[in-house]
């Protein structure tokens, strides 16, 4: 037990040394101008998407459910920052604090938006579980896409379907509708990304390597011999569930803040499905693989510019490819014959 | 009136979910999987529709059956191609490859047919009949798509209960291991399954083409997550539970939209699919399925 603990710290230290090196590597290569600005413009989202992976991975891979509605969640998070931050403007003039205070609020409104989806999702298993997740991901879309919040002298004004409401002089609009949120002070900094994705990697590794996370993961291996033992399946699976809702919040907030125009279609169907492709291809349950699958997918579009008209259709094949190829027997062999190798 | 006409485009649209919910519903019955890219089939059936007709100049009955005919070869091809490697595999990595599919059919119809949307016309022409002097306005559209939901139907349930074929299709779906050792080719069943669920999803393309005229690459997305949500409404894996859920499901997005939001439609369905699944979460007409120790 003792050296199953130790283990564990020295992952630890090797994943966080890992990430500071590469931001180190990727700071150099910025200050000496080696890096394109196409791809400059990817190290925020990259951040994110990170941190979307990974907090994925805590439900589809630790907890073992499905969930196709991920981007709700971040949606949640990046509309609650972008109200928090033009809200404390006038209050809170230091950019990196107030991003900080988006992220922790934006986290706490993915947070209650995870209990209220993972409360009666609960009751659900399987494929039923994961198109609830894609039902409450469209509600969510649809209902931001709705909302009306400005902001004047007399506070907060809220209202939904149409602008209900008149802003006294000065008042400003912060979303409006389906046009969505425009003049966004960009806060989020590569910076601030590799920080919130160091903060995420320690809390869920920690999670996962705690007396909850080895509930929550006997829970998935076997739910009937979990819940025999006293492992109480609601309250895990819904711990689980909303801790994931949590950090998409926060990546929802680093994105949001990283464009100056933010609209509730950018949190569709499809960007559920990218971070579920990250999570899958790096592996179920493994951290590590969410992370490198992440940056490097987002990046891949970027890479395939040459073929420009081809690669979204080449993107696909390699996804495809990749997957026959993870499930091969041609895999199975190669990974015989390196065991034989080392023995 | 308008009642009576909001309820009328309501089943229209629920028919053609209804149709392509079908699609789901019998490969997911027999493969236990989630097949994302048949929304994606769907929009392939309505290009090869719209070519056929303004290209080569061929009578909108013979471009749907083209249109069918081609889709028919695209879904066991995919199959046979993305599939079958993984019938082994945990079923998030053929939901994954199933993703990869959808992408790549995405894809190829933008370099194909580019992102300029192609006003597709209706197959049926746009008359339409009128009844109480024009108080109730049926167009010819609704009276065909109803008509071919109500064939496709009757067939698809006289195919599942008469034929060899359709037993073999009810047998694997029970039980795949079973079904082998009485001498059921699994393979071609599975193949079978996916030429019928993609014919029924051209037919179902040029329908909704023919209601909802702008063809775009990404057409078939949205309702294929809707027929998918229709299927699982109905109760995934069975047929008349397809056409309950789809007729439903189209009856409150069409009311949603006349009598409460017009944007907020999309979020109502969405709403009522997880009422119905939170006081029945095997569906409307599924089986429960009792877990076992």
């Amino acid at each position: 037990m003792k050296k199953l603990f130790s283990a564990g710290r020295r992952d630890y230290t090797i994943s966080f040394g890992i990430v500071i090196i590469a931001y180190l590597v990727v700071q150099a290569m910025i200050m000496t101008g080696s890096i394109t600005s196409s791809f400059k413009g990817q190290l925020v989202p990259i951040c994110a998407y990170i941190v979307m992976a990974v907090s994925l991975n805590l439900t589809v891979g630790v907890l073992g459910e499905l969930s196709l509605g991920h981007a709700g969640f971040m949606s949640v998070g990046a509309f609650t920052g972008i109200v928090v931050t033009t809200t404390l403007a006038d209050i809170i003039p230091i950019g990196p604090l107030r991003l900080a205070i988006a992220m922790v609020a934006g986290g706490l409104g993915a947070g209650l938006a995870g209990v209220l989806v993972g409360v009666p999702v609960l009751r659900l298993k399987g494929d039923y579980l994961a198109i609830v997740t894609l039902a409450f991901g469209q509600i969510i879309m649809n209902i931001v896409n709705v909302l009306y919040i400005g902001k004047d002298e007399n506070g907060l004004h809220f209202s939904l379907l149409e602008q209900k409401f008149k802003l006294g002089e000065g008042g400003k609009m912060i979303i409006n509708g389906p046009i969505g949120v425009s003049g966004v002070s960009k806060l989020s900094t590569f910076t601030a990304g590799a920080v919130l994705v160091l903060v995420t990697l320690f809390l869920i590794l920690n999670l996962m390597h705690s007396r909850t996370g080895r509930a929550v993961m006997a829970m998935r291996d076997n739910a009937i011999a979990a819940e025999s033992i006293g492992i109480s399946i609601t309250r895990y699976k819904l711990l689980a569930f909303v801790a994931s809702a949590v950090f998409a919040g926060m990546a929802g907030t680093l994105y949001a803040m990283n464009y100056s125009t933010v609209t509730a279609a950018k949190f569709d169907f499809n960007t559920s499905i990218l971070v579920l492709v990250f999570v899958v291809l790096g592996g179920l349950g493994n951290i590590w693989g969410s992370m490198i699958a992440a940056a490097l997918l987002t990046v891949l579009p970027e890479l395939l510019r040459a073929v420009n008209d081809y690669r979204m259709l080449l993107y696909a094949v390699l996804l495809i490819a990749m997957m026959l190829f993870n499930n091969s027997k041609l895999k199975q062999r190669l990974l015989a014959r390196r065991q034989k190798e080392v023995e | 009136m308008a009642f009576l006409n909001n309820l009328i485009s309501g089943i229209s649209l629920g028919s053609v979910y209804a149709i392509i919910a079908l699609g789901y519903t019998m490969v997911y019955g027999i493969a236990k999987m989630l097949n994302f890219a048949h929304g994606d089939v769907i929009m392939i059936g309505a290009y090869v529709s719209f070519c056929a007709t303004s290209y080569m100049g061929l009578s909108p009955l013979l471009s749907v059956l083209l249109a069918a005919a081609v889709c028919t070869v695209l879904g066991v091809l995919i199959e046979r191609l993305a599939y079958k490697p993984l019938r082994e595999a945990t079923s998030l990595a053929v939901l994954i490859t199933a993703i990869g599919v959808s992408y790549f059919l995405q894809n190829a119809a933008l370099l194909l047919w580019t992102a300029n949307p192609k006003s597709f016309s209706s197959i049926v022409g746009n008359g339409s009949v009128s009844l109480f002097d024009g108080g109730l306005i049926i167009s010819h559209v609704t009276l065909a798509t109803v008509a071919a939901c109500v064939i496709i139907m009757i067939a698809l349930t006289l195919f599942t209960s008469k034929t060899k074929m359709g037993t073999a299709m009810r047998a694997v779906s029970e039980d795949k291991g079973a079904a082998q050792l009485m001498g059921i080719n699994v393979n071609t069943t599975i193949s079978v399954t996916f030429a019928i669920g993609s014919a029924l999803a051209a037919v179902a393309g040029v329908l909704l083409c023919s209601a909802y005229p702008l063809l775009v690459p990404t057409t078939g997305s949205m309702p294929g997550i809707k027929a998918f949500t229709a299927a699982v409404f109905g109760g995934i894996g069975s047929i008349p539970g397809a056409l309950l859920g789809g007729l439903m499901l189209g009856i409150i997005e069409i009311m949603s939209r006349a009598y409460i939001s017009m944007q907020l439609s999309d979020a109502i369905v969405f709403a009522v699919l997880i009422v119905v699944l939170i006081v029945k979460p095997d569906g409307l007409l599924g089986s429960r399925r009792n877990e076992k120790v």
